[in-house]
């Protein structure tokens, strides 16, 4: 008896471990698939045209070259910007020429700016509050207030993206009456101040006591021992918590579809209408038509390098500071 | 070199001729203790920014409702039929029951697949994973929940949907779909709740697993130590001595991936289809309350559309305000309850 109940005991036991290595297994390869066809298909779609063009509507016409110009624009020709498969001298359409087999044109340049500008002018407005609140919370850290502020930031990073995207739609897309890349650098900058304001405060709190007090015992008033001593100290850490609230920021999707609205062409007007990259993606996954369809992977992928990017940087640079874990 | 040790005493009693002039800060004498009182007010300012914020958004999404609020109570989220638009069949009604419902069965099946996987990723990672193996995997998992979700969406309608259809969808609909209406066909475009709550479980699978692990990482070891010592095994002292120590933390971590699948906007609109008609079956298309906001909100008909939107708006910021104060409340809970724990 005692050995059955011995024995039951050891199978459990490696049963359950088994079974919690097995949930791991299940859950990372769904997750590596999602990386790995982002990469693969992703980098199909890659070429030079990709970076370097904006949007072209779907045509089956073949790329205009030196000597094949494109036809000169026919006002009067109802079907001159919809390309149309040639038409053989019996009048037959050739079928395996059609919008719905032909290659991606064009390419997202004016979705990387835009998301660049969006992103970067959001970060302007995340980083004072951002920091400014981490380093409230980290040196006066005791005060009943602290606490306050800690739990807004936590409801701030845990309310639905769509929410900041609603606040900024009637805030200021309603007031101005204009969709507009700054109303989107609003809306992204409210999902970036808890993380910035939480990092600032952790790293701040990993900064050794004594260097304050160091710094405070040389007569240094609190303000110039935080500018000058536990912030340089802290800097690193702060840095890659501001990458991480970048990289948050230009794959957010649902604040811009109610913010920015997106663009075809290059728009650098921050008070207009942008693209951005997610936004791209979003709509030519929707696309009925599958080079476009092609460039929702491409636009995914240069989404997914920013993040992929961004995190391995914030891993080698942690780890340089010491080994810190976080 | 004479060293004298002096005591406090002493040496206020008997030196204090000799000392410098204590600075001025401390003797309350420069008002403003040489800028550190607006250095604190400074901060303060910014910091009340995020309190601000906080109390605009819910603010705003307050009084921005009133109209549709005043207009239909609670058929707001309960009611069946969203008409914004008056036709001869159908009067102008903001009845969210469709989006709330499909928003409720996408997150509860999420959370049905993704909190045990997740449990028991924590509990590898925190306890039995070997020490080569849990900086990368740990890594992977934190690089998974930064993936944005529109790359989840795109997956999920080019990739997931036609595996799930074949391999799941239709040998499923056309056996057990045929007497529960659950899983009953057809199966059209592959979009619907039970594909959205499988991804959004992908979705939430490393907020839960990651801040698990981090709970369990809390534990003292002498917990461990002395079931260990009693002869326990290495699962018993998981399952009886770790978790039950560290429960609330765990239950803590589920609640926040639930906001997390209720909120979750861009996946769910990529694949949940976006229709208001109920259907029995979780393979039909659906719609949930944040892509009902995100697909309407800008094309609104009128203004008692836009505040019906904005009233669906802040039911979701105040459900996710809800479960996020509950979290907080049970990992803050766990986190002053512990000590001594491996990191």
């Amino acid at each position: 008896m005692r050995t059955f109940n011995y024995r039951r005991r050891k199978l459990t036991d490696q049963v359950m471990r088994g079974l919690s290595a097995l949930a791991t297994g299940c859950a990372i390869i769904p997750l590596i698939a999602i990386i790995g066809y982002v990469l693969t298909i992703g980098a199909g779609a890659m070429s030079w045209s990709f970076f370097s063009d904006v949007y072209q509507p779907p045509s089956s016409a073949p790329e205009p070259t030196a000597d094949k110009p494109a036809p000169a624009y026919d006002p009067n020709d109802p079907f001159a910007d919809i390309s149309v498969a040639p038409i053989d001298a019996a009048g037959n359409v050739d079928p395996t020429v059609s919008v719905y087999n032909a290659a991606p044109r064009g390419g997202v340049l004016h979705g990387i700016l835009g998301t660049l500008t969006i992103a970067g002018i959001g970060l302007l407005f995340a980083l004072p509050i951002g920091i400014f609140a981490g380093i409230y919370l980290s040196e006066f850290r005791n005060e009943r207030y602290a606490t306050i502020v800690r739990f807004c930031c936590d409801v701030l990073s845990g309310s639905p993206s769509i929410v900041a995207g609603v606040t900024i739609y009637v805030l200021v897309v309603l007031q101005a009456k204009q969709f507009s890349a700054v109303a989107g650098s609003m809306a992204l900058a409210i999902l970036m101040i808890p993380i910035v304001t939480r990092t600032t405060e952790e790293m701040l709190k990993l900064v050794p006591e004594t260097m304050r007090e160091a710094a405070r015992g040389l007569g240094a008033p609190v303000w110039y021992s935080t500018l000058t001593v536990v912030l340089p100290a802290a800097l690193p850490g702060i840095v890659t918590g501001v990458m991480l609230a970048f990289a948050r920021g230009a794959g957010e999707t649902a604040p811009l579809i109610l913010t920015v609205l997106g663009s075809n062409v290059i728009s650098m007007d921050i008070f207009k209408p942008m693209a951005a990259l997610p936004l791209l993606t979003y709509r030519y996954t929707e696309s009925p038509y599958p080079g476009e369809n092609t460039q929702a992977w491409g636009a995914a992928f240069v989404l997914m390098m920013l993040v992929l990017l961004m995190n391995i940087l914030v891993r080698v640079a942690t780890r340089k500071a010491g080994g810190n874990s976080r | 070199m004479r060293i004298s040790i002096r005591t406090a005493d002493s040496d206020v009693e008997g030196h204090m001729a000799q000392r410098t002039t204590p600075p001025e800060w401390s003797t309350g004498k420069s008002p403003l203790r040489h800028g550190d009182v607006p250095f604190r007010a400074g901060t303060i300012m910014l910091a009340s920014a995020v309190v601000l914020l906080v109390f605009a958004i819910a603010w705003m999404l307050y009084t921005s409702s009133q109209e549709a609020r005043t207009a239909f109570g609670w058929d707001l989220l309960f009611g069946s039929a969203w008409n914004p638009v008056q036709t001869e069949l159908n009067p102008i009604s903001f009845g969210g029951w469709p989006a709330v419902r499909g928003t409720l069965l996408s997150a509860c099946i999420a959370l049905i697949i993704a909190a045990p996987l997740a449990i028991g990723i924590g509990i590898y990672l925190a306890e039995l994973c070997p020490i080569s193996l849990r900086t990368p995997l740990s890594f992977l998992v934190e690089l998974l929940a930064a993936v944005p979700s529109v790359i989840y969406g795109v997956w999920g309608v080019f990739v997931f949907i036609p595996f799930f259809n074949t391999a799941f969808a239709t040998p499923v609909s056309e056996s057990i779909g045929t007497f529960l209406p659950w899983f009953a066909g057809p199966i059209a475009t592959g979009r619907g709740l039970l594909v959205t709550g499988v991804i959004l479980a992908l979705m939430i699978l490393p907020t839960i697993a990651s801040l698990t692990r981090d709970v369990l990482r809390l534990v003292p070891n002498t917990q461990r130590e002395a079931m260990l010592a009693i002869g326990a095994t290495r699962w018993e002292t998981i399952w009886l001595a770790v978790i039950p120590y560290s429960r609330a933390g765990i239950i803590g971590a589920i609640m926040l991936g639930l906001g997390r699948a209720l909120g979750e906007t861009m996946a769910a609109t990529m694949l949940v289809g976006n229709t208001q008609r109920i259907s029995g079956s979780l393979f039909a298309p659906a719609t949930t309350a944040a892509s009902l906001v995100a697909n309407e909100l800008t094309n609104s008909v009128s203004s008692l559309h836009e505040s019906a939107l904005i009233a669906v708006a802040f039911a979701l910021f105040g459900i996710t305000l809800f479960l996020n104060f509950g979290a907080r409340l049970l990992i803050w809970y766990v986190e002053r309850n512990t000590r001594g724990g491996r990191s």
